[in-house]
């Protein structure tokens, strides 16, 4: 096995709802899609965002994109005109999932 | 009927690309143009402007638009759907017909849609029974009442739908849904139904894959690297057909790219619950949509299915709630995250020892982890940083004492400090949201069509 990161066996966008932000991760193809729902639990998911992620975070799986839909809860400082933050609405929240690391077989290409 | 209908959009939030809805009309054939001004923020913005000139409160970009493109709509055919209408639509008609008039222009039929605007009727609706409770908190309404800005209910698709019945090639609506604004043209091309659930889901994700402009043909795609030509990037149509199905494609020649992972990324989208999608029409099943690359630069959408549509519409309102300010100083030079980490902190001890305390601080460090916090380790040599300080508090004398506590760092604080240009930051009034439902029976939406 060997590590590699999301961003090479797959994209992702990301935008806010209220106070959380959603990450639409999609597998670059069906067997990176089956490692990513096997490996990305929420629990995971919400330790790899450390301290950006006030809430819990819930997980959708979309077969028929070889998506999984990441709500973050409470991870955007109040969200649109109220946050402080620099990034209010989320949008650089899939670029970040994208450097979360995975393990593969040795042989795996994305 | 149509065989088929060529939708697009041109505009995705206002501020968007001023030269996109004329490319659209003028770089291929294209039957109706579709244009999204209005975001949650520009609601209270628009209330605030006609509370100052009851002829105001509506996007006047799109007038401007008009003023430039009514005699090639007119040659064309092309039909306009554009949410500009914000808090006045009639207004904004009145504006476009003043422009046409300026052009000579006569025959001009176009509608608005009305009824979403609930701000006047608040009191009597809440005699009605609605409850306004906050979404996602379950919160009251009655003690923010009285801070509301603007109260806008998510209306549905079948207004418009209307308006083109009766003739309308320009069509002007206050709030509504953004794939509203291609659901409608559908309905009315190809004589949808109210309970045509599977057809309206179709429309609905044809609207929610154009309603953000270009982030469907390549803008804001991960893979960025292999997005052709963005500096004349063709905004997103589809070519859609009277069973639901439809093609997700650009004008030729223009730059960008429409795949299976552009679609994708577009989809999945400020995405909830993908298994329930709910607009005011119909509910979606996301999960349904079938993606299928046809040709270059050309998808095929399919499968899609819907369900019954709730019995309440969303509402959106915005009410006032304190303020804020942000400040930045640019910090450089050996040491530079420590130094500016000493800066925020000289700020805040200066700010606490004149008497001054917010009821939020954040101090972040652009360049460094302000967007991604510590997923990444923090580089051994960092060049140069940006310092932001922000502050907020319901108090907009604290938040003017801040901004006056930037500026003297680069004089009394650690060296190679610079880059504060345009002044003391000032207080910004926060306009917070307050989302909640209504009950559709308390809703009417009212359709006018006139003709210059």
């Amino acid at each position: 096995m060997k590590r590699i990161r999301l961003g090479e066996i797959a994209h992702a966008r990301s935008g806010d709802k209220g106070d959380s932000s959603n990450v639409g991760l999609i597998a670059n193809n069906a067997a990176a899609y089956e490692i990513l729902k096997e490996q990305l639990t929420e629990e995971r998911v919400k330790a790899h965002f450390g301290g950006i992620v006030l809430g819990k975070v819930d997980r959708y799986e979309m077969p028929n994109l070889w998506c999984l839909n990441f709500i973050l809860h409470d991870s955007l400082g109040g969200g649109g005109s109220e946050s402080l933050k620099n990034d209010a609405q989320g949008k650089t929240h899939g670029q970040a999932m994208l450097l979360m690391e995975v393990e593969v077989p040795d042989d795996f290409e994305g | 009927m149509r065989k088929s209908v060529l939708i697009g959009n041109g505009q995705g939030f206002w501020g968007d690309s001023i030269d996109a809805p004329v490319r659209l009309m003028n770089d291929g054939p294209i039957d109706y143009v579709t244009l999204d001004y209005l975001a949650e923020v520009t609601m209270s913005i628009m209330q605030r402007q006609k509370n100052k000139n009851p002829e105001r409160g509506y996007a006047t970009d799109f007038v401007q638009l008009m003023k430039d493109t009514l005699p090639t709509i007119i040659d064309k055919n092309i039909k306009v759907v554009a949410n500009a209408g914000g808090v006045n639509p009639k207004a904004c008609r009145e504006a476009i017909f003043a422009a046409a008039r300026e052009l000579g222009l006569s025959g001009l039929k176009i509608g608005i849609v009305e009824g979403d605007d609930i701000l006047e009727d608040l009191p009597q609706l809440m005699q009605a029974g609605a409850e306004f409770k906050h979404l996602d908190t379950g919160q009251g309404f009655a003690s923010f009442q009285e801070k509301v800005l603007s109260a806008n209910v998510y209306v549905g698709a079948f207004p418009i739908a209307e308006a083109l019945a009766e003739g309308a090639q320009v069509i002007v609506t206050g709030r509504g849904t953004d794939p509203g604004l291609v659901l409608g043209p559908l309905i009315h091309e190809f004589g949808w139904q109210a309970d045509d659930l599977d057809l309206l889901a179709a429309g609905t994700v044809a609207g929610h894959i154009l309603e953000c402009g270009a982030q469907t043909t390549g803008g804001n795609f991960t893979r960025w690297w292999e997005v052709p030509d963005y500096a004349s990037i063709g905004y997103p149509i589809v070519e859609a057909n009277p069973d639901g199905t439809f093609v997700v494609t650009k004008h030729p020649g223009t730059g960008g790219m429409v795949t299976r992972e552009t679609v994708s990324e577009q989809i999945v989208y400020e995405m909830g619950d993908p298994e329930n999608y709910i607009s005011p029409d119909v509910r979606v099943d996301f999960t349904t949509i079938q993606l299928e690359e046809i040709g270059k630069d050309r998808v095929l959408v399919s499968g899609i299915k819907g369900m019954p549509a709730t019995d309440s519409y969303k509402v959106s309102m915005s009410y006032r709630k304190g303020f804020k300010a942000s400040g930045t100083l640019t910090v450089s030079g050996p040491q530079a995250y420590e130094k500016a980490q000493k800066c925020g902190e000289i700020v805040w001890q200066r700010l606490q020892e004149a008497g001054c305390s917010f009821e939020e601080t954040n101090s972040e460090y652009l360049g460094l982890n302000s967007c991604h916090g510590d997923i990444n380790p923090t580089p051994d040599q960092i060049n140069e940083i940006v310092l932001r300080l922000s502050a907020k508090d319901a108090n907009a004398d604290n938040l003017v004492r801040f901004g006056k506590e930037i500026a003297p760092l680069i004089t009394n604080g650690p060296p190679g400090i610079t880059g504060f240009a345009g002044g003391r930051p000032k207080p910004q009034e926060i306009v917070a949201f307050w989302p909640a439902l209504i009950d559709k029976t308390l809703v009417q939406s009212r359709v006018t069509v006139e003709e210059v």
